[in-house]
């Protein structure tokens, strides 16, 4: 476990009395992979740009290296920046953005080591070759790397990518990811990583901050966050997760849909009421008579790898993800391992997340709306949560 | 009945051949040909007409004499655009960090003198520098002595900032205006300071601006010739007043100032090429 490099402690951001960071705790260690992951809103561009000193915490402070730096400009910190949508300087081709920042080095590099660090540059983030031309003339993955280049030249303690992904095609995101892992294990240097896709966070990361309503819910390695969600909002934002009332009857044992089940969690209360994850993965469909719970199916999609199907237990809706194919409207038994059993303790997410009973009914809706679009019908109040 | 339907869609094409959106332009083009081609056609011909019609450079001959008055024009509009520039980029510069209300209410502000007429602007000028005028009454006030402004090279150049400044300030403003924030935060994140994210970034970015502005500014005051006479007295005539000269008055002789015209037209022209090249490849060089 190496060594803590920045610390966040009680920063608090606020805009005209609305608060978008409340009162967060983060330690990030030297030369780790960090993730800060929510969705928009959540506090997490907030939370980059107060490391990059873009901007400072309406209270609580900044340590890095455990030098307190709330009131360090951005060009004297020893981290750099890759911007949302890249901030490439227009009037200056690729060589001289990647040369940008060596150029504000004091003492002054000379000329050959300049031209050195940036075909040195050039060449791990491959764009060899195209030092003479015009920044806009690239494609997006190409000025992607580009921004990378610029911002990792002058060997910065930290880089900090700001959804760097978001406007680059899936395959293109695919690649970039390992790239960017490769580029990270290479440098040998922290890096602090926002997005809202889940995948992207736990494919890449090291320690995944998960946020939301600028408050942080859980920090963790990406299988930690996966397998043990603190609660529902985590359970349902990272990955697909059926959520459903439970009780606690004693360590080992917990209550659903009025059956005993037995699982890995303890240390609850007795009979305390909680919330139980099960990943639609873990769910093994059974024949009707070796089955824990029965129901029917109500939906089938193929997704190519598995099939998602969709499961009414009695009126509660599940999503299992499954290779074997059950026809819709046939009645199917199922069985849970006890590891495939999360149990959590009530939140304020409680009974928001994790119900599939929307999932079949949204295509009707869909398809209903066109062709009745009455207001105040029935069968459309129906849906309305 | 089909025939009549044939007959009905060949007046309909018709009329829309009519109404097409070129056409609608045919105003603006019998406009443009009347009064601004047309104009600078006979500006050529009499430029190397002799009073009986026959070809001659004669007239370009003539300008020799006013070699003076030429360099006198292009050193104050030189003058001028360069004050206008150095007052103009801060303001700009200043006004374009500005929230957007405040932005909003100075570009009324620096917009409003303009919806008045320039003499009355000019006359007013006169009733601050002359002798007994408000400038001087104020320094008197305050025990200073009175300065001799009026029918000064100085006034005139007052005058001209005065007149020309909005042309350079919009321009730079709407362009630093643009300039994305990102870009400056990037700068500074690369390690540049103050200072170098300014020459390193915002400066070259606002380039086109400022030679949009300067054009703005130096082709009028090059050929101004309103503020001579009223602020300048008209001792040291300028080539605008020397052209008018030639047109009307004592000293008629429109072909000489045709040639004189063309002359400037010509220098113009080739100046702002050279701005123009300079500024290549900064796209969208925005001369409003």
């Amino acid at each position: 476990m190496s060594k803590e490099l920045i610390r966040l402690q009680r920063c608090t951001m606020a805009f005209d009395g609305d608060v978008v960071l409340n009162n967060i705790d983060l330690e990030i260690r030297d030369k780790e992979f960090l993730t800060l992951l929510g969705p928009s809103g959540c506090g997490k561009t907030t939370t980059l740009r107060i490391i990059g000193g873009f901007t400072a915490p309406t209270s609580g402070d900044v340590f890095f290296d455990g030098a307190r730096i709330n009131d360090l400009p951005p060009h004297k910190r020893n981290v750099n920046t890759v911007f949302q949508k890249y901030a490439l300087f227009t009037h200056l081709d690729v060589f001289e953005n990647i040369a940008f920042g060596l150029r504000q080095m004091r003492p002054k590099l000379t000329r050959d080591e300049i031209s050195r660090r940036v075909f040195e540059m050039l060449e791990i983030v491959s764009l060899r070759g195209f030092e003479k031309r015009d920044v806009s003339r690239l494609s997006g993955g190409q000025q992607q790397r580009v921004a990378i280049a610029r911002a990792l030249v002058p060997r910065p303690r930290v880089l900090l990518l700001d959804e760097p992904l978001g406007a680059l095609d899936l395959r293109l995101r695919k690649d970039m990811q390992n790239e960017l892992k490769r580029i990270q294990q290479a440098m040998d240097i922290t890096f602090i990583y926002v997005t809202h896709d889940q995948e992207e966070a736990l494919a890449m990361s090291d320690s995944v901050v998960v946020m939301d309503g600028g408050e942080i819910l859980q920090i963790g390695k990406p299988e930690d966050i996966y397998n043990e969600p603190k609660n529902a909002f985590v359970a349902d934002f990272i990955g697909e997760s059926n959520i459903v009332d439970g009780v606690m009857i004693c360590d080992g044992t917990v209550e659903i849909f009025g059956r005993r089940f037995e699982c890995l969690d303890k240390g609850f209360a007795r009979d305390e009421p909680v919330d139980v994850v099960i990943r639609p993965e873990d769910i093994d469909i059974v024949p009707l008579g070796d089955g824990m719970l029965t129901g029917t199916v109500t939906n089938i999609t193929f997704k190519g790898v598995h099939y998602d199907i969709i499961v009414d237990f009695k009126g509660f809706k599940w999503l299992i993800q499954t290779t074997d194919i059950s026809p819709v409207g046939g009645r199917i038994g199922i069985r849970i391992d006890p590891d495939g059993i999360h149990v959590m303790s009530k939140s304020k997410y409680s009974g928001m997340f994790g119900d599939y009973s929307s999932y079949s009914a949204e295509y009707d809706e869909i398809s209903d709306a066109t062709v009745e679009a009455e207001p105040g019908d029935a069968r459309e109040e129906g849906y309305e949560e | 009945m089909r025939n009549n339907g044939a007959v009905h869609g060949a007046f309909r094409s018709a009329a829309m051949r009519f109404f097409s959106p070129r056409a609608l332009a045919a105003p603006y083009v019998v406009w443009m040909a009347a009064f601004v081609v047309a104009p600078i056609v006979f500006v050529v011909i009499y430029a190397f007409t002799a009073g009986d019609g026959a070809f001659t450079v004669g007239n370009f001959a003539e300008m020799g004499r006013f070699v003076g008055v030429f360099a006198r024009s292009f050193w104050l509009a030189l003058i001028s655009t360069a004050v206008c520039l150095a007052l103009g980029y801060p303001a700009a510069y200043i006004l374009a960090r500005e929230s957007g209300r405040v932005q909003r209410a100075a570009v009324v502000l620096i917009m409003l003198p303009m919806w008045m007429n320039f003499l009355l602007r000019t006359y007013a000028w006169m009733s601050i520098l002359e002798r007994n005028g408000l400038l001087n009454r104020l320094l008197g006030a305050l025990g200073i002595a009175p300065l001799d402004i009026i029918y000064t090279p100085a006034a005139v150049v007052i005058g001209m900032v005065y007149n020309f400044l909005p042309f350079m300030v919009l321009p730079i403003y709407s362009v630093i205006a643009k300039i994305d924030r990102s870009l400056i935060e990037a700068a500074a994140d690369l390690g540049a300071a103050p200072r170098a994210v300014f020459t390193r970034v915002i400066a070259p970015l606002s380039l086109p601006g400022v030679l949009s502005g300067v054009t703005m500014v130096f082709v009028p005051a090059v050929s101004t010739f309103v503020i001579s006479k009223l602020l300048g007295g008209g001792k040291e005539i300028l080539l605008g007043d020397l052209i008018e000269m030639q047109f009307r008055g004592a000293a008629y002789n429109p072909r000489l100032g045709s040639a004189i015209s063309l002359v400037m037209m010509v220098i113009v022209i080739v100046f702002m090429y050279f701005m123009n090249r300079f500024g290549e490849g900064e796209e969208g060089v925005a001369i409003l």
